[in-house]
């Protein structure tokens, strides 16, 4: 295995694109190590992307946050700008492990491990957050919610990376929140989850809604039924009800020794209607 | 495989080792600078026993590359004392009977200072919260977090 630790984007471009083997990028490292210690992959290169400019920097842009792909959860965390304006996102990726695995992981290292589970996804698409991607071709942008294919596959191509995922601007009443279901409150793996992004016109009624769900399919689910169930009320119970149907029919979800398909199914639909309260209530609403 | 030099700081003094591409930190520490204060419980990331700070943040270094720490700032258990005399932490840990075997300690007092340099006066939940992945067979929390306490209160009066 060979190490770098390259100095510019384009570099680290041309490391990854040109490796014959496995390469894999570094960012806290939080999956990585785990998985070379287990012997699931045997990287032929590692490249270190923390060296990069601004790759550690959270950046006011547009009303909305630009987070450099190598932020961790600690940084984050204790950023007042995006706890205010997206405090749901940094409630989900605060969820990640301990305070040590939060010291080191980064929501780009969330995202690109694939896991269906992994906790600042759901959020991160609620969010409607883009990824900026550097790679051969230059640099693009890409939705999060694109970025997942399947369980460990990323949309990512050869010699692509992450630089740093934007969360933007939003008006004035608007909040989102994250819950995950989980047998224990602390370094444990969410069995369903779910985040809700709100917006709210003065009277209180929901403009906006984006409901995205975790670990119920092989990648995150953005349900548009369930929104529209919401949109245009001020979270009544038959609105939320309906809602909550709305999640549990957009399941495909796996049976485990976590949880059953049938309380995934179930569970899902009341974590959406509890994040949607909370949702709601951070943005202003009285429910 | 290339070995890799490196040049770092481990409670402030200046280091260099040479270390393989895929040595994690904890190996580094533990084989290559004779600091076996951190220990290795999972290796994985769950145990805590390897705690140490890497720039100020609380981190395991099971999950570090040793090649991470170039030009970086490492601090173990072996900072925590000023010459013969103990930390608040250590003295009280003693003290209280917050160690049995001792295994998770290290990890536990790198973890707990970290705790007090943010937050002087925290409630035994807020501990509780941030030990969380500090995992001890077999002290007990209770002793651990009461410790912690004590200690907190002789640095604040100090
Ligand atoms: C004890 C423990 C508890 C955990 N608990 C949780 C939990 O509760 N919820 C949860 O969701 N996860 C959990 N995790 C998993 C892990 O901490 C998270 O997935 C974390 O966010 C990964 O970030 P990282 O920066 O450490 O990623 P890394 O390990 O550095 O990378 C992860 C993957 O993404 C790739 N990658 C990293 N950065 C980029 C980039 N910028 N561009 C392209 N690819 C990239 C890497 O090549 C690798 O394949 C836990 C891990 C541990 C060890
Ligand atoms: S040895 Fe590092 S967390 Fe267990
Ligand atoms: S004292 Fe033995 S593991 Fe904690």
């Amino acid at each position: 295995m060979r190490y770098e630790k390259p100095s510019t984007a384009q570099e680290a471009t041309n490391l990854l694109a040109t490796e014959p083997g496995i390469a894999r990028v570094l960012s806290g490292g939080t999956d990585v190590l785990v998985q070379i210690k287990a012997g699931m992959i045997e990287p032929d290169l590692i490249v270190d992307i923390k060296n990069l400019d601004r790759i550690r920097d959270i950046t006011p842009e547009q009303g909305g946050f630009r987070i450099g792909a190598a932020v961790s959860g600690a940084t984050l965390g204790e950023h007042a700008g995006v706890t205010a304006l997206w405090p749901g996102v940094v409630e989900a990726f605060e969820l990640i492990g301990s305070t040590q695995v939060q010291g080191r992981a980064t929501m780009a290292g969330n995202l690109c491990n694939g896991s269906p589970a992994a906790d600042s996804v759901p959020a991160m698409v609620a969010a409607n957050a883009i990824a900026r991607i550097a790679g051969p071709d230059g640099a693009r942008n890409c939705p999060v919610q694109d970025i997942p294919v399947s369980p460990g596959r990323t949309a990512l191509a050869k010699g692509e990376f992450i630089t740093s995922i934007f969360l933007p601007a939003r008006p004035e009443r608007a909040a989102d929140a994250y819950l995950r279901f989980t047998p224990r409150t602390e370094m444990d793996i969410a069995v369903a989850s779910a985040a809700v992004s709100l917006e709210l016109d003065a009277d209180g009624t929901c403009t906006s809604a984006r409901i995205a769900l975790g670990a119920i399919a092989p990648t995150v689910v953005l349900v548009d039924a369930a929104s529209i169930c919401i949109i245009g009320t001020k979270l009544d119970a038959t609105s939320l009800e309906a809602m909550s149907e709305a999640c549990s029919a957009a399941c495909n979800p796996i049976d485990d020794k976590r949880g059953t398909v049938e309380f995934r199914t179930r569970i899902v639909g009341v974590l959406a209607k509890r994040a949607a309260l909370i949702a709601y209530k951070r943005a202003g609403g009285r429910a | 495989m290339k070995n890799l030099h490196i040049s770092t700081t481990v409670n402030g003094d200046q280091t260099e080792f040479v270390c393989a591409p895929d040595e994690t930190l904890l190996d580094v520490l533990r084989n290559r600078l004779g600091l076996t204060g951190a220990k290795e419980g999972c290796g994985t990331g769950d145990c805590g026993a390897c705690s140490v700070t890497l720039n100020g943040r609380l981190v395991c270094a099971c999950l570090v590359l040793g090649a991470e720490a170039d030009g970086a700032e490492i601090g173990t258990v072996e900072g925590l004392a000023t010459g013969d005399h103990l930390h608040p932490l250590q003295s009280n840990f003693i003290e209280h009977a917050a160690l049995q075997c001792g295994v998770c300690t290290p990890g536990i007092l790198v973890a707990a200072k970290a705790l007090l340099e943010k937050n002087p006066n925290p409630t035994d939940t807020e501990i509780r919260y941030w030990l969380a992945g500090n995992l001890c067979r077999c002290t007990g929390y209770d002793k651990i977090i009461k410790a912690v306490q004590i200690a907190a209160a002789e640095m604040r009066n100090a």
